[in-house]
């Protein structure tokens, strides 16, 4: 699995890839959460297209990070995963609760969408 | 032409998160032998990671000593899966398979919930201190326009 992270604007973004699985779940959550704290990014952005595999071990560290975020008034934003993961977060119903782009361009014109209705 | 096969496999290996991806990995090898789509082939490799990561997770609870067996079987274009751990058991498993129910905050609770969206049957067999057996049944249907290229 690699795992790229910058932050901009407040903004922790993440291009996760491979297979996200028990083994890589562990690593993904103890790097990004270190990660949070150290830029204190209030959003997080998830780059799901070089993404090979997810299973509930996946969805459950993204989930995780989800309730993180949002307890501290943040967004999470998903974007560029393929069909078959596309279909993992639907029949979970994350889909329902984390909003998901198709490119970082949507991804981004979203945030501050959002950014401007909680201003 | 539509191809028939019967093939059967079993694999044992320790209670470690890196054969998580082995055991699914192996699965897909198998399975790709007959003519797959895609679509079955990828909820396959979900259904065994999640069998195998409740093996390891909840039925070892974590203890590397412990062997998972896993065993394939593909009589024609019906594949069993068999995915046992010798671990503490399951004391409710109606409770075990209820969506979003699960023993660890960091867990989604819906490994379950992806066995029984991706496969045909889910079966669970389990005894306290003497270990689980789940066995997952799918028909593979051929579908001509969407073969996962090998």
């Amino acid at each position: 699995m690699s795992l790229i992270l910058n932050s901009k604007k407040n903004t922790l973004i993440v291009r996760v890839g491979g297979d996200f699985d028990l083994v890589t779940a562990n690593e993904f959550r103890e790097k990004i959460d270190n990660s949070l704290e150290e830029t204190v990014a209030q959003n997080l952005l998830l780059d799901l297209s070089k993404i090979t595999f997810i299973d509930s071990s996946g969805l459950g560290v993204i989930l995780g990070r989800y309730r993180k975020v949002k307890a501290n008034q943040g967004e999470v934003i998903i974007y560029g995963a393929k069909p078959a993961i596309l279909k993992i977060f639907e029949v979970s119903g994350i889909a329902s609760l984390m909003p998901i782009c198709n490119t970082e361009k949507g991804a981004w014109e979203l945030l501050e969408k959002k950014s401007f209705k909680g201003a | 032409m539509d191809k028939i096969l019967n093939n059967k496999i079993k694999l044992e290996f320790m209670s470690i998160g890196e054969n998580v991806a082995l055991a699914r990995i192996t699965v897909a090898a198998l399975v790709s032998q007959l003519e797959i789509t895609l679509n079955d082939l990828e909820e396959i490799k979900v259904a065994v990671s999640e069998a195998v990561s409740n093996a390891i997770i909840h039925g070892y609870q974590n203890n590397p000593e412990g062997i998972v067996t896993l065993a394939a079987i593909l009589k024609g274009h019906t594949l069993i899966l068999e995915i046992e751990d010798h671990g503490v058991g399951i004391p409710d498993i109606p409770k075990a398979m209820e969506p979003a129910y699960s023993t660890d905050p960091e867990r989604t609770g819906l490994g379950f919930v992806f066995m029984q969206s991706f496969m045909d049957e889910v079966k669970v067999i389990s005894q306290i201190d003497s270990g689980t057996k789940v066995i997952l049944t799918k028909q593979i249907s051929a579908d001509l326009k969407n073969i996962a290229v090998s």
